[in-house]
């Protein structure tokens, strides 16, 4: 059988907070949770807002803040994922598109930020063919974040993480913000990696991108997977589980509908 | 009764290049409309100009005719793109809602916030969860405009038609005017009566 790339099985994560006091209440966010990614592959994780979508990109990463307790196994390339190969890999070989553009550091030229840590002689060129590609306009690499509007901003954080050679992406929603023509450039970027071998979990609400540019689409409910489906089902109307049914339903082209409570 | 952003342009500083030139856009009470732009054409900038939190550098923003109070709740709010931004990381949710005036415990089904939710700080939050108590705060102060700048990119399909349906009946319920700023053409085609486009 294929090597896997990244192997998740029966992943919880819970919250340890503070209730009254000093008495304290464990929270579960993620329960049971399982996912493999096989290198070549686009997989995406779309599901309800706080099922714990962006907590398996920091689970993955060990970026989890101190309060949180994992339980359950993640594998990658058949290894175990232990707190010092996540620390290793990070930034290297796993990169990380982040969620909010609170990401970058204010005081920094994004394109020095988009460079990265470890600049070599070719950093430059390859930055300015990035954001060639994104049509972030000339002289943007100068520009401070609060300069950039929200979709630029995005840009920038999608091309930091493909300045990286890493052999895996995830990335966080890379996709607000930004119009339809530079969505799908991005898509298409990740697609091109994907073929060489690389892979990306992409996690989105976009159900129509996703349905459109990844291979498997895993549908998040309340802190598990309901169901991986092929991104072809969506399309076709084969869906099993009824949350899945109902996120596409309630699309704005769909029917734009929500079950009332 | 009208709000109104009339010939403005806006920059950052001498010498950058204008974000926004010679813009103008008017709605009505109990319009609802949607801005479209490609991203970078200065909808944010906008957005931000008719809700008071920036000033033009040249022309003006009028409310019914006037420039926009500086005391009080504002009656042109506005909701964040990034709702990460647009709360304090030390306050609880429940005093954050309190800060648009009194906490309107009933509204809060409608917006899917949990009661518990209410103890909680920011970052013990998801992204869609923190927009909704955006959505709930900019509601709860009883505006008389409501700008929406890109509300619903992080949330859920379900979410998203849910969040809508609740602000625009608020809108409908009050005669609030509304503006959704989106890149998504369907959704805009759902929530608005009139849509703009910045880059024709």
């Amino acid at each position: 059988m294929e090597q896997t790339l990244l192997e998740i099985h029966d992943l919880s994560v819970s919250f340890r907070m503070y209730d009254r006091g000093f008495e304290q209440t464990d929270l579960q966010v993620i329960a049971g949770l399982s996912l493999t990614v096989y290198p070549g592959e686009i997989v995406a994780v779309a599901g309800s807002s706080g099922a714990g979508k962006s907590l398996l990109a920091s689970a993955i990463l060990g970026i989890l803040p101190s309060n949180a307790a994992v339980k359950g196994q993640l594998l990658y390339k058949g290894r175990e994922l232990t707190p010092a190969l996540q620390k290793q890999l990070r930034g290297t070989e796993i990169a990380l598109v982040p969620q909010s553009v609170e990401f970058l550091d204010p005081l920094m030229k994004v394109g020095a930020q988009a460079e990265g840590h470890s600049r070599t002689a070719g950093s430059a060129d390859k930055r300015r063919e990035l954001f060639r590609r994104f049509g972030l306009p000339d002289g943007t690499e100068k520009m401070y974040p609060f300069q950039l509007s929200g979709g630029m901003a995005r840009r920038v954080l999608v091309s930091a993480a493909l300045m990286t050679d890493a052999e895996l992406i995830i990335a966080d929603e890379p996709t607000p913000g930004m119009s339809l023509d530079q969505a799908l450039e991005a898509l298409k970027m990740f697609r091109e990696l994907a073929d060489e071998g690389k892979a990306v979990i992409l996690i989105t609400h976009d159900i129509d991108l996703a349905a459109s540019f990844a291979d498997r689409v895993a549908v998040f409910y309340e802190g598990t997977t309901v169901e991986t489906v092929s991104a072809s089902d969506f399309k076709a109307g084969t869906l099993s589980h009824p949350y899945s049914k109902a996120l596409w339903r309630a699309l704005p082209q769909n029917g734009f509908e929500y079950e009332r409570k | 009764m009208a709000l109104e952003a009339r010939n403005v342009y806006f920059r950052y500083n001498k010498k950058s290049p204008w974000i926004l030139e010679d813009c103008s856009l008017k709605i009505e009470r109990g319009e609802r409309l949607a801005v479209l732009a490609p991203s970078g054409y200065g909808k944010t900038t906008l957005a931000m100009l008719l809700s008071g939190y920036l000033a033009p550098v040249r022309g003006e923003i009028l409310l019914d005719g006037k420039p926009l109070p500086k005391k009080g709740v504002c009656p042109v709010q506005l909701i964040y793109q990034h709702p990460e931004k647009a709360v304090d990381p030390r306050w609880r949710m429940k005093r954050v809602l309190e800060e648009s005036g009194g906490l309107k415990e009933d509204m809060l089904p409608a917006f899917g916030i949990e009661r518990a939710w209410l103890e909680r700080f920011p970052r013990e939050l998801s992204g869609g969860e923190l927009q909704r108590f955006c959505a709930a705060r900019a509601l709860m102060s009883g505006a008389d405009y409501l700008i929406c700048d890109e509300i619903s990119t992080m949330l859920d399909a379900v979410t998203q038609a849910q969040i809508w349906s609740v602000i625009s009946e608020e809108a409908e319920r009050r005669n609030m005017g509304l503006i959704a700023v989106t890149h998504n053409r369907h959704l805009a085609e759902r929530v608005a009566e009139r849509i703009v486009d910045l880059s024709e």
